[in-house]
């Protein structure tokens, strides 16, 4: 399933310029965490990454692991030079004011629909 | 409130410890219970404190919080020693934190303990 | 909603009532958004967990990837009167699974 269309559904904000990290690429399953250790650890390739950290390792941690893209939930709002990072190491990073446990909720259905695992 | 005194009293925190981290704040909320405050203040102010210990363990040598808890009104003191917050108007801001990494894998410092304590302070 | 009608993983009965759900790892959101009768879903299976719980009047809590905590902090959660699940789910399909049952975060 594509990035751009679970950022439709889900209505989350791209927060990457269009001309950086484009929304085409494809989505694995997804993994909720805010210990970066943890999903170092156990992040799937292709996973989208729901999160509250906004600090800027987090981009180094979807760049190691491969992951399609970092959701920040409940409105966070990154610091810049976690965005600055984001689009240099091509990582789109979308916003939602919603929760985790809302957004996980959703997508997990949306995915389960696909047959895609978390 | 329907007490009718003043109960006071003070814990010391020990910063790095968090073995312990949030024994004060636990026994703080025993008081305030056993004193007949209502649960949803109770929760309110153990929250507040909870994240003044958690500050005074993460980011200080020590510090030492006090209470009184009289009619009409429960106040919480706690004093550190420092360094002290460089930007206050910074570090009320949602997600903002200067906890190093090793805090962040602990469950702390991701930066909503003064916004927190705001929200549920008078 | 019964805890026993969303229980993911086997574990002790319980009748706590769960209105709210609350998944995070960081403690500091689990104070500031969570209601007193929520299942905290972390992955932090540490006792700061279940300190931060009871400062929340959380009485319910699960642990993520079957992490399995140490003697102190199962000690701390019976002294506290919380009960204490594991399931074997990641943090996403726990949380896909109890929206699924109707579960809802806690309004802010």
């Amino acid at each position: 399933m594509k990035l751009k269309e679970i950022a439709e559904i889900l209505s989350l904000k791209p927060l990457t310029p269009a001309e950086g990290p484009d929304l085409e690429r494809e989505v694995s399953g997804a993994y909720v965490g805010d210990l970066l250790s943890d999903v170092m650890a156990n992040s799937e390739d292709g996973n989208i990454w729901i999160t509250l950290q906004t600090h800027v390792n987090i981009v180094a941690v979807a760049t190691l692991k491969n992951l399609s893209a970092i959701v920040i939930v409940n409105g966070r709002m990154p610091e810049s030079d976690t965005l600055d990072r984001a689009v240099s190491e091509d990582i789109p990073i979308l916003l939602t004011g919603k929760s985790a446990f809302e957004t996980a909720g959703k997508l997990y259905r949306i995915l389960n629909a696909r047959n895609l695992q978390g | 409130m329907k007490i009718d005194k003043t109960y006071e009293g003070s814990f010391h925190i020990v910063g790095g410890d968090f073995s312990r981290a949030g024994e004060a704040s636990t026994e703080l909320k025993t008081i305030m219970l056993s004193v007949g405050i209502e649960d949803e203040v109770v929760r309110r102010v153990a929250i507040a404190t909870f994240e003044a210990e958690m500050n005074i363990i993460i980011y200080t040598p020590a510090g030492i919080l006090r209470y009184s808890i009289s009619p009409g009104e429960i106040r919480i003191i706690a004093e550190d020693m420092g360094p002290g917050i460089e930007d206050i108007e910074l570090a009320m801001q949602k997600g903002y934190s200067t906890a190093p990494d090793w805090v962040r894998e602990m469950g702390w410092g991701a930066g909503m303990g003064l916004p927190n304590m705001k929200k549920n302070a008078g | 909603m019964r805890l026993k009608e969303i229980v993911i993983t086997n574990s002790r009965d319980s009748e706590a009532e769960i209105e709210w759900a609350c998944a995070t790892d960081l403690m500091s959101d689990v104070l500031y958004y969570s209601r007193g009768n929520s299942v905290l879903i972390t992955g932090l299976a540490k006792q700061q967990a279940i300190r931060t719980s009871d400062i929340a009047d959380i009485k319910v809590v699960v642990f993520t990837r079957g992490k399995e905590p140490d003697r102190q902090t199962i000690e701390l959660s019976q002294k506290k009167k919380i009960t204490l699940l594991i399931t074997p789910y990641s943090m996403f399909t726990a949380c896909g699974k109890l929206y699924e049952e109707g579960l809802r975060c806690c309004p802010e």
